[in-house]
């Protein structure tokens, strides 16, 4: 009895104040949502799917860095940093141990948890170093520009971890996609339909999970230490801890991105870590707005399938697109524009009422 | 004698990285020192020098002047940013960090459109000269003397004219600066030009020993982030000490496994500097002096 009630308490978590939306007519629309996500593939080709399944392979990657920088606060340039660890360290996994009994999801558990390992040792010199916001940024982005241009020099056969060449600049591939172990044959994870729902029903444990998290206690702390640091830490709280764990869970969950892309592509380069690359989630998280976990998954959706449309139109103009996107939003909705949108519809209701 | 070329080899390599270090931070140092900004279009304020000063021996100008040329040209285009993207976001370091990487984004890429994807060199002038064995390049040499002569200008700068007084009331109290008549608002506008400016000069002076490509400002950045963060926010005190410590670490590691060791070494050092001294060498300085 007391443990469902306990239960009962962390699932109310879902809705709080560190989130937006709640109350049954915000349920009803992420319900209506998901069933037009779960019906979708029944009226769109299989090319389709799997390019919805690459779209969503990014989404995991934005609400880690909405969690690490819209609510903690801290500015990483890291993410495509740990993406990229996780992507090689899956490659190098599933082709040296195969892809027999389900031992690519091995791969991705230690793919996720290497990356996460990498984020606890860079994360305690930089949070317990006490540095501030502005270098936390340059110092991720030295070490993503740094492993990008290592992963570049790795050509040749020197550069081989068991059976897997590195390869360099051109990148690693013939990984073997993610495969559920199943009686009769195990299903290979092509970016198709099973591929599709997997990631899909990843995308909502993972966002569900994570507005339980900024919702309850070390969300709130996180967030009072974005709004004031010292005073958070004059109330007793250990603010290095807070930040290091919410870097940590982020940059998981650019590693969970990471092994998604690799294994959906069947490829990693090292310039999926380089300097555009690192600039795109930055894009996404400002642009939707950062603050907030739905806003900032419904702009990375939105930025997404705009530059892919432009990247077919007119591909060298996409990144002048988006950094134009990221100037304007930053000088004119600061809190993203769907915020942006919504604050300006509130005030249009307002008048109205007032009228 | 062997001893004396290898000791003389090392002071070449150690040479050579400090001017790197020293003038690929200068500007960047300036504008974080002064405004607490981080400038992530540095990189393309280093290729717009680099670029203007290889149009302008193109076009027949003298390579020195070719390359004040450039330095006056990212000093322009940093001033016309300062004003239309930095200065309405001062109350927000994090956000002029993410606004700096969008003009990034936007001059790597249309430079690329407008000008393709790499621009004819000049070639690296002066030659070289060959001292037990090894050859040097002069030009190296006096990329050695301009960063000292940088520095050296930069002091005279901020502590003889009246440009320095007043930037240096600007950083330590604004309002008060604010209070006594200094117009603050110009001064961080020419102290953004002034970091805008010196990338420029770094771009020109390494023009002729690089490809020109739109994004060669990044092979400058982390160089450059490594040293601002070793030195702190002070220009003399942080900078050319960190890039003296920073380029023993370098030359040492370059020449005995090659530059992306350096490069490693040096990212290490710095997380690990971090750690020890949260401020930079002048916080610790500075802390120690009040």
């Amino acid at each position: 009895m007391a443990e469902t009630s306990r239960l009962r308490g962390i699932l109310r978590l879902v809705e709080g104040p560190q989130t937006l939306g709640r109350g049954p007519k915000f349920w009803a629309g992420f319900a209506l949502v998901l069933a037009c996500a779960c019906a979708y593939p029944m009226f769109a080709d299989s090319y389709d799917v799997g390019n919805n399944v690459y779209f969503f392979n990014w989404l995991f990657m934005a609400m880690g860095l909405s969690l690490i920088w819209g609510y903690g606060g801290s500015l990483s340039f890291g993410q495509t940093a740990f993406f990229g660890i996780a992507g090689y360290c899956y490659g190098v996994l599933t082709i040296n141990l195969g892809d027999a009994y389900g031992l690519t999801l091995l791969s991705l558990v230690m793919a996720v948890g290497f990356s996460a390992f990498f984020a606890a040792v860079l994360g305690y010199f930089l949070f317990f170093g006490r540095i501030n916001g502005v270098f936390l940024g340059i110092v991720s982005l030295s070490v993503t520009l740094v492993l990008e241009r290592f992963m570049a020099q790795t050509a040749g056969p020197q550069w081989a971890i068991g059976s897997a060449r590195l390869n360099g600049f051109n990148g690693m591939g013939s990984m073997p996609s993610l495969t559920i172990p199943w009686p009769g044959g195990s299903i290979v994870l092509f970016p198709d339909l099973p591929l599709y729902y997997l990631t899909l029903a990843l995308l909502v444990v993972v966002y569900l999970a994570l507005r339980m998290l900024v919702n309850s206690r070390f969300g709130n702390v996180l967030v009072a230490i974005r709004e004031n640091p010292q005073r958070a830490e004059m109330l007793g709280y250990d603010i290095r801890k807070f930040q290091l764990g919410a870097f940590v869970i982020g940059s998981s969950l650019a590693g969970l991105s990471g092994v998604l892309y690799t294994s959906w592509g069947n490829y990693i380069t090292p310039a999926s870590m380089g300097m555009t690359a690192a600039a795109l989630p930055i894009v996404w998280v400002a642009v939707g707005g950062r603050g907030d976990l739905t806003t900032t998954l419904v702009g990375t959706l939105a930025v997404l399938i705009v530059f892919q449309m432009l990247t077919i139109y007119g591909s060298q103009y996409a990144l002048i697109v988006m950094g134009v996107l990221l100037v304007v939003t930053v000088l004119v909705a600061p809190r993203g524009i769907v915020m942006g949108i919504v604050d300006a519809s509130r005030r249009l209701f307002r008048r109205k009422e007032a009228r | 004698m062997d001893i004396f070329n290898l000791i003389f080899s090392f002071l070449y390599q150690f040479g050579d990285a400090f001017a790197f270090l020293v003038l690929s931070a200068c500007g960047l140092a300036v504008i974080f020192g002064m405004m607490g900004v981080i400038n992530l279009a540095h990189g393309e304020f280093i290729m717009c020098g680099a670029y203007v000063s290889t149009s302008a021996v193109h076009a027949g100008l003298p390579l020195p002047l070719a390359i004040i040329a450039g330095a006056v040209a990212a000093g322009i285009a940093g001033m016309i940013v300062e004003l239309v993207v930095i200065r309405p976001l001062y109350q927000r370091p994090l956000d002029t960090i993410v606004a700096t990487w969008g003009i990034s984004m936007i001059v790597t890429q249309g430079t690329l459109i407008v000008l393709g994807p790499s621009m004819q060199g000049v070639g690296t002038p002066f030659g070289s000269f060959t001292m037990g064995g090894y050859s040097y390049s002069i030009y190296r040499v006096i990329l050695m003397i301009a960063a000292i002569g940088t520095l050296a200008l930069l002091w005279l700068m901020f502590t003889r004219t009246r440009f320095g007084l007043l930037s240096r009331a600007t950083i330590q109290v604004p309002h008060v600066a604010e209070a006594m008549g200094v117009n603050t608002n110009l001064i961080y506008s020419l102290t953004f030009g002034l970091g805008a400016a010196l990338a420029g000069l770094a771009g020109g002076l390494y023009a002729p020993t690089m490809t020109l490509v739109p994004t060669m400002g990044a092979s400058f950045m982390v160089e450059a982030f490594v040293t601002v963060v070793v030195g702190g926010a002070d220009i003399f005190l942080g900078t050319a000490p960190a890039a003296a410590i920073l380029g023993i670490i370098k030359a040492a590691l370059t020449g005995w496994q090659g530059q992306l060791a350096g490069q490693i070494g040096l990212l290490i050092a710095v997380i690990i500097v971090i750690r020890i001294l949260p401020r930079g060498i002048s916080g610790k300085i500075l802390k120690e002096r009040a």
